[in-house]
């Protein structure tokens, strides 16, 4: 067998069209990408990618990443006043008593001398006013509190995990901030001494510090709750258990529960509305339905208009008049969709088959049963289709309208991270939306499937 | 002539099909009326303003606003003006991530369909990837960019583009599989090798389709980019965002009409560009933000 040889000349001039044809079309692809790199060249300055990356703060993302997955363990020795507390992420509420301080804690009765173990060779001893940091492989490092500030004496090197704060106008070193590892942290200044260490996982996320139930293991609960002598007289140990975990008040559950039973509110009922007001609007606005030109016109532009307005400015518009809540949102998807629907029906039902219609009426049907038996079952497929794929795109649409003030997860999260305090409550609010998208997704392609294939 | 007569007894098979969809019919209408129904009286409890109070203040926000335009005068243009830039940062917005998500979209669906030679291993992984980055909502991952980036255009950027290429991948990669294989298998016969059978054989068979689905995109992203700019990412949702804390009505009603226009205008062209291009088996209802 011989390969195919290929002769340009001779193709040139057996077949002259094919060969510029592709030329010209290579030519044109061609153009086509210089003009589009050129914009994104333009782009690139348009956005100020420079100055971006110049002033982007990328510890921020290693901050948010660590403390999402983390939890720290303040111990905290003032040096103004007689106080010692070792507190988780040094709240008020979880504060631990002395007879209960974590086992790497070692303090006398009037935290005078203080042992704090960080764990892989960092040992902390406070005497006083004076620190000493024990490390394995940089020596010992002393810290004096005076009065100006603080001293430090290093029997090495300078490690290059600690910063020296030095106050500019009078040159006294004024603060000690060491991080050894990304789990430890020491800051020392004239005021007082800080020692974080950090733990992995979440903590408290069933129960608050100080609920009776904290501490206690998964089995341990169980029982408590089949158990009939109760903790709290007034209510029964099941109850209990499931108040204190839906009411705790740092991770709120029940609040975020109903900030996310909003948002599907607003998804569900906002799509349900547009898609149940936009089909008889489509049918008053498709030539093969209606024949008077002047509405069909104007239902059109209204189409137009309401998709036009925009998701966006809808909101804007019914956070005004409704205030905060589902209902706003909901309303705010059902205007705008009601639009895009309206217009993507009344394109199916002027594309629907005549025979199907012709052949109902052969046999007597009347009007109201010609719809039923030769144009529902032709556009139904059309109609759930598309009412399911909006209900997916509008559950994201949801959280983005509550982000705007109407309400629900959306708003929850821009709270969480504008006050960016406890990252890993972020993370939390963030799976639950991502994982209710998700969820959402699959209902809606399961339901798909279901009623095209089915019906 | 004689008239067709119907025998239940002769059709009982029939007659229990038509009589159980009539019952699943009427389960489905009374469930949606249920969710309906419960669903707006509960949303209607949990709002802070009631529907009627909140009907009847419809017409005033915006009513004001136009109010506050119009007793500009023509100055009111000058404001619009003004606002262009704005109103141009928020088209590059949604250009900029169209075009990257585009790209790799396109990728993305060239790796995950069956029927054009890729090394099969690749398939669920890509598929699963596009999977991901459809589910993952924009505002999640532009909260997060904002926060390490600073506010500015980019993590919109980065944030719709993202969406994108899952969204278009799964279109791209429904239109990949309804190509015509014979002109593959004719390039294949003379010795091309993949990358020149994709590009003689598979590309002029989709990109129309491409195309199509990228205006179609590029008019959902712009309205993302402005949306997204509300929550702290430039463009004409900051500027509106701004000018509605400061209560300027008319400048609030300059945006409006600047977004609404250039909507509504991109809307049309892109519409009618996509007419002319389509074929019967093209169109924009399988599109989904």
């Amino acid at each position: 067998m011989s390969t195919p040889t290929f002769d340009r000349d001779a193709l040139l001039a057996a077949h002259p069209r094919a060969v510029t044809h592709v030329a010209r079309g290579s030519l044109v692809a061609l153009v086509s990408l210089v003009l589009v790199f050129t914009y994104l060249i333009y782009a690139v300055f348009a956005f100020d990618i420079p100055r971006l990356i110049a002033t982007a703060e990328p510890q921020r993302a290693v901050l948010l990443v660590t403390d999402s997955v983390a939890h720290k363990v303040h111990v905290t020795k003032s040096l103004r006043r007689p106080e010692f507390e070792v507190a988780v992420e040094g709240e008020r509420t979880a504060t631990y008593t002395p007879d209960t301080y974590p086992a790497w804690v070692r303090a006398d009765d009037d935290a005078e001398t203080v042992d704090v173990d960080l764990g892989d060779g960092y040992v902390v001893h406070i005497v006083g006013d004076h620190v000493t940091l024990e490390t394995p492989d940089d020596g010992t490092i002393d810290v004096q509190v005076i009065e100006t500030g603080v001293t430090i004496g290093y029997s090495g090197e300078k490690p290059d995990w600690v910063r020296e704060g030095m106050n500019v106008t009078t040159g006294h070193l004024v603060k000690f901030d060491a991080r050894p590892t990304i789990d430890k942290r020491i800051q020392i200044t004239r005021s007082k001494i800080e020692i974080h260490r950090y733990f992995t996982g979440w903590e408290h996320f069933f129960f608050p510090f100080n609920s009776p139930l904290h501490g206690l293991s998964a089995g341990e609960v169980a029982g408590l709750a089949v158990s009939e002598e109760r903790l709290d007289p007034a209510r029964s140990n099941a109850a209990l258990i499931f108040e204190t975990f839906w009411n705790n008040p740092e991770w709120q559950h029940g609040h975020i529960f109903k900030a996310l039973l909003e948002t599907v509110l607003m998804g569900v009922l906002g799509t349900f509305t547009a898609a149940l007001v936009g089909l008889p609007l489509a049918f008053a606005a498709a030539h093969t339905f209606n024949r008077f030109g002047v509405i069909r016109f104007a239902l059109r532009r209204l189409f137009d208009f309401l998709r036009g307005i925009d998701m966006l400015i809808w909101s804007l518009i019914f956070i005004r008049a409704f205030g905060l809540g589902p209902l706003t949102g909901a309303l705010a998807i059902a205007f705008t969709d009601t639009g895009t629907l309206g217009k993507l029906f009344s394109e199916a039902l002027e594309n629907i088959d005549r025979k199907q219609i012709e052949g109902v009426s052969a046999t007597g049907a009347n009007r109201w049963q010609r719809y039923r038996y030769g144009v529902i079952p032709q556009i139904l497929p059309v109609f759930v289709s598309q009412g399911l794929y909006y209900l997916e795109s509008n559950m994201r649409s949801a959280t983005v309208i509550g982000a705007l003030g109407a309400g629900g997860i959306g708003l929850v999260l821009v709270e969480t991270i504008r006050t960016s305090r406890d990252w890993e409550n972020t993370l939390y609010i963030i799976i639950l939306t991502i994982l209710l998208v998700v969820a959402m997704d699959g209902l809606s392609s399961w339901l798909r499937r279901r009623l095209i294939r089915g019906g | 002539m004689t008239s067709l007569t119907f025998d239940p007894d002769q059709h009982a098979g029939i007659v229990a099909l038509e009589q159980r969809r009539r019952l699943y019919s009427m389960l489905t209408i009374v469930v949606l009326v249920i969710i309906l129904v419960a669903g707006y009286t509960q949303a209607e409890s949990m709002n802070s303003g009631g529907f009627m109070k909140g009907m009847s203040q419809f017409f005033d926000y915006p009513g004001d606003v136009i109010e506050e335009a119009w007793a500009v005068g023509w100055a009111f243009w000058g404001i619009v003006w003004r606002f262009v830039p704005a109103l141009v940062e928020t088209l590059n917005i949604a250009a900029t991530a169209t075009i990257l998500g585009g790209v790799f979209a396109a990728v993305f669906a060239f790796l995950s369909t069956r029927n054009l030679d890729v090394w099969p291993p690749l398939i669920p992984v890509s598929r699963r990837m596009m999977d991901i980055m459809r589910a993952f909502p924009e505002l999640v991952l532009a909260l997060f960019l904002i926060f390490v980036l600073g506010a500015s255009s980019v993590p919109a950027v980065i944030a719709i583009a993202f969406h994108t290429v899952g969204a278009l991948g799964k279109l791209f990669s429904e239109v990949n599989e309804n190509i015509d294989r014979r002109p593959v298998e004719g390039l294949q016969a003379v010795g091309a090798n993949w990358p020149k059978r994709m590009r003689f054989g598979v590309l002029p068979q989709v990109l129309p389709n491409y195309f199509s689905y990228f205006l179609l995109r590029f008019e959902i992203n712009v309205r993302a980019a402005a949306i997204l700019g509300y929550v702290g990412a430039g463009g004409l949702g900051a500027e509106l965002l701004r000018t509605i804390g400061w209560g300027k009505g008319q400048e609030t009603a300059a945006l409006l009409l600047l977004l609404f226009a250039s909507i509504t205008i991109i809307d049309q062209v892109s519409g009618m560009i996509r007419r002319s291009l389509a074929t019967g088996t093209l169109s924009g209802r399988r599109m989904m933000a």
